[in-house]
Formats: structure tokens, sequence, C-alpha cells
């Protein structure tokens, strides 16, 4: 994506010359304080709202009507957005079911994907008898299913509690590890994005734009043991002080 | 810190989320028995408190009859007057319903399509609404071929409007990421009416349906009051008019009861569907715990 702006329908500048090269297996945390655009930025890539300027271009023949790779995104939002009246099957189902595959069809790939996220014996569970976490693992399902190159997920464990949170993020790493799709990762804290990037961009506010674009290479394995290490808190503190920075260009308040 | 320690208690994978899942404990079995028997006990005692009333004052049967004299009358005289009668109601009411279902549900989606259709069509329904239908039952009788059609068209009205604007309700509150959802991946707009807005307005299709149900009736039985006729196909509001002017006061009661258990039959039956089709995900269904 280069140069994208987006001017909210209220006046609001959320993006200013906003501009990000995304790699191929990546896994990119998109950082910053609260109002910056990064969901902004996420929502436009995903082709939810268009950019008021500039251009999201793609390395994908297959682009469709609306100018996106088809069938190539996954989405993860804030909350699980599931569909109440669909068992968990049916909601893995749906995006399957939009491309037209049939539930026979399907039914392998579906179960197949509840068992990646360890919720093959709930495919016949309501959302409302599931846990939070259960809930975000549906919903990644969800993103997975269609096999796609790339996954958005919009601060999607900010609402779990701690315990729930740490396990969702090792199953997010092991899902990125096994299936080579590149990940971009809104989210709002430090420790999270230095555990599970390989990149962290930091976004300052006012007008929302890239910070500073930082590489992160670890020789830790990322488990309980990268997070108890020198490497990751001196990460950490570096990650934070970028962060405070890009805080306090962007006018200081949260 | 303790993210440590949390490090090493997460590995347990199948810890705290699978106990969550757990089945709600069904009703115990006395708590069901009261629940039917409580609401019978109350109906009896009702009953025979009227009865003890007009026995110990010697109320005249053409002033209050006792539920006696009303089984009585039933049994032996009225049933064959007051039997076709209720199928007349019935029928209107039930049409009436299925039309305004029917109506309603396709009007709604109309009106959510665009904005320009729900402002141009919204006020004329709310006008039809708003005026009383006793006030258009002597219109409807100068232009509509026979009395059947101008009562259909009355109970139509009134049952109608309630569908209506809970489905416009309904179709328009769902779930803005959802929403999104479904742009993400390429749904057309049928995809988007079949596959989530439909559903998610069921909640409210239901409340519309529990409403119309009640009022299909109680505008089938006003609007005979206001244009029904007498004859071979008058329906019970008729007949239960015409045995207050003859006093016959248990064949009104009679009729007044149908009419009652009709109202009730069609609660019954309106909740039910509304059970049967949101029990399993709606939270307006589930029982709860604390």
């Amino acid at each position: 994506m280069s140069h994208v702006s987006k001017v909210f329908s209220n006046g609001t500048l959320a993006l200013s010359d906003m501009s990000l090269t995304v790699n191929s297996g990546e896994f990119i945390s998109l950082l910053g304080p609260s109002g910056c655009g990064k969901s902004t930025a996420l929502r436009i890539i995903a082709g939810l709202g268009a950019a008021s300027s500039g251009t999201v271009a793609w390395p994908s023949s297959k682009i469709n009507a609306r100018g996106l790779p088809e069938g190539d995104i996954g989405f993860v939002f804030q909350e699980p957005t599931l569909m109440p009246w669909q068992t968990v099957f049916g909601n893995v189902f749906l995006p399957l079911r939009l491309q037209g595959v049939s539930k026979p069809e399907a039914r392998e790939r579906i179960m197949a994907t509840l068992g990646e996220v360890g919720l093959a014996d709930f495919a016949d569970a309501y959302p409302r008898e599931l846990s939070g976490g259960m809930k975000m693992r549906v919903s990644i399902a969800r993103a997975l299913v269609t096999r796609p190159k790339l996954l958005l997920m919009d601060e999607p464990f900010a609402a779990l509690d701690e315990i729930t949170r740490q396990k969702l993020n090792d199953d997010v790493l092991r899902l990125w590890r096994t299936s080579g799709v590149t990940v971009i990762f809104v989210t709002h804290s430090v420790f999270e994005s230095v555990y599970l990037s390989n990149r962290i961009v930091v976004m300052r506010a006012r007008p929302g734009q890239v910070y500073s674009d930082m590489p992160l290479h670890t020789s830790y394995d990322r488990d309980a043991l990268y997070r108890a290490s020198e490497e990751y808190r001196a990460a950490c503190f570096d990650v934070s002080k970028t962060l405070e920075e890009a805080i306090h260009v962007g006018g200081g308040r949260h | 810190m303790s993210m440590i320690s949390q490090g090493a208690a997460e590995r347990d994978d199948a810890g705290t989320d699978a106990q969550v899942a757990v089945l709600l404990p069904r009703a115990s079995a006395r708590e069901k028995t009261l629940r039917i028997v409580i609401p019978i006990l109350t109906v009896i005692l009702v009953v025979v408190a009227w009865q003890a009333i007009v026995s110990i004052n010697h109320i005249p049967k053409y002033i209050l009859p006792s539920p006696v004299d009303v089984a009585v009358s039933f049994f032996t005289s009225d049933w064959p007057i007051l039997l076709p009668a209720l199928w007349v109601t019935l029928q209107i009411t039930f049409m009436a319903l299925v039309l305004a279902l029917v109506g309603g549900v396709a009007i709604a989606v109309i009106l959510v399509q665009s904005r320009w259709i729900e402002l141009a069509v919204y006020p004329i329904a709310v006008i039809l609404q708003v005026t009383p239908i006793v006030a258009i039952a002597p219109l409807l009788l100068i232009y509509t071929p026979n009395t059947q059609t101008a009562l259909l068209i009355c109970a139509f009205l009134v049952a109608f409007f309630p569908i209506l604007s809970n489905m416009v309700q309904g179709l328009k509150s769902v779930d803005h990421n959802l929403l999104n959802l479904f742009d993400l991946y390429g749904a057309s707009r049928w995809q988007q009416l079949i596959y989530l807005k439909l559903p998610a307005a069921q909640p409210y299709f239901m409340v519309g349906l529990k409403i119309g149900g009640g009022l299909s009736l109680i505008a089938a039985v006003v609007a005979e009051f206001s244009a029904g006729s007498s004859g071979a196909g008058s329906g019970l509001a008729f007949r239960l008019l015409e045995a207050g002017y003859r006093l016959n006061m248990p064949r009104l009661f009679g009729a007044l009861l149908l009419l009652s258990l009709t109202g009730v039959a069609i609660f019954g039956a309106t909740s039910l569907v509304s059970w049967l089709a949101l029990h399993r995900w709606h939270e307006s269904a589930v029982r709860r715990e604390n």
C-alpha cells in the first residue's frame, strides 16, 4: 500500500500518506496508540471502505471486481462476530458457502480447520454455548478455512483474559508457522507484538502514519523460554521506547 | 513478572476453555408439574367462585349466568349456531394473519433495499395503521364485493403493521461487523439477504408474529362489530352482539369463551413457533442462571 490517506465523513483525518510494503510470509504487528488509524489501515487493506487517496497494490494476478485478490484474505475482527443462529460448523462454512461450495464438499475442510484450532468436538455447538476464547477460535477458523494468503487480525484478543490470550497467541504462531500465511496483526500491546511478530510497524497519531518499521529477528523459538529471555526483554524495551516517541509526536494523548 | 508462570500454565491445551461449554441443567420434574398445575388450579378456582357468587346471591340468568348455565346452554342449544360462526371468524383471522405475514415480510425486504423506497412507502403504511379500522369499515363495505372481503381487509390492515415495522427493524439491526464480513467475501445482495439479514431478523419477526396473531383476531372481531352482517355467513362477533340484544346471556358468554379460547390457542401457537425457531440460539429463549 502506498501513500494511502483516509478522511472520514466527519472530517477526521485517520490516515495520512501511509506507505507499507508487506512481504510474503511475514508476521507484521501494527502497533500504536488508540486513534492512530491501525484498524483503519487494516480495513483499507481488506477493501472495507475505500482509501480517500493512494492505492493498495497486490502481487496476485487474480483480482476480482472489487480490486481484491480472490479469496486470498481472511479477517478476524475485534469481536468474534459469529452468527448466533448458526452452529460452529455453520459459521466456519460461511466463507465457502458464499463462494458456492456445497456442504458435503466443504465438510472435510471445515472439520480439518476446526481441528487446527482445537474445536473439532464443538462443530455442532452454538456460539452462546462457548467461552470467549472458543468463540475467537471459531472466528480464526472461519478466517482460515478459505486457505488465505493474507490473514488480517484487528486486535483480536483485546477482550480476552491474559491466560486465554497467551494460549491463543501460541495457537496463532503455530498456525502461522504451519500454513505459511502472511499475518498483519493490529494490537496495542507491546508484549504481544514482540512475542508474535518478526516485524513491528509502530504508528503515530494525528496524522496516522508509519512512525517506525522495526524488523525483529530472534534466535529463540517463540515460546515460554523466549518470553523469559533477555532478548525478549530488550526488544520489549526498544519497542516501548519507540512507541512512547510515537505517542509523543502524535500529541501525547492516548 | 507473572507472564512467565502463565507461559507454563497455558501449555495445558484443553484447560480452561473446554469446561465452560456445559449444558444447562433441565428444570426439575417438580417445578415442571407445578408450572402446569398452578395455572389450571387458578382457572378452576375462578370458575368455582363465579358459580358460588351466582348461586349464593340468586343472580338471574339474564344478568349473570353461572358457569353451569353457560355450559348447559352451549351443549344443548347453542353449539350449532356458535361453532359455524367460530369457523367464519377463524377463517378471517387466519387469512388476515397469513396475508399480513407474507405482505409484511415482503414489503419490509423491499423497504430496506433503498432509503428512497422506504421514505416513499413508509408514510402510507403509517397512515393505514393509525386510522382506526372501524372508520374505514363503512367505506370498505361499499368498495368490496362482499362483507367477508371487507372484514378480511380490515383484519389484514391491523395485523400487517406490527409485522412490517418489526421486520424492518430486524433487517436493519444486523451486526455491522457481520455485514463487513459478507462484503469481504464478496457476498451478493441476495446472499446477504438469505444468509444474514433474514436469519438475523428472526427474533424481530417472532415478536411481530405474536403481536400480529393476537391483533388479527381482535381486528376480525372489531371489524365484524362494525361491518358484520346477519345470516348464514356471520361470525362469532355478530352472534355475540345478537345474543346481547336478545338478553341471551348464556349464549353471549359461550361466544365470549370461544373467542377467549381462540385467542389463547393463537398465543400458544405463535409462542411455540417462536420457541422452536429461537430456543437453540437466541438469548430470549434461554433460561437465565446465576
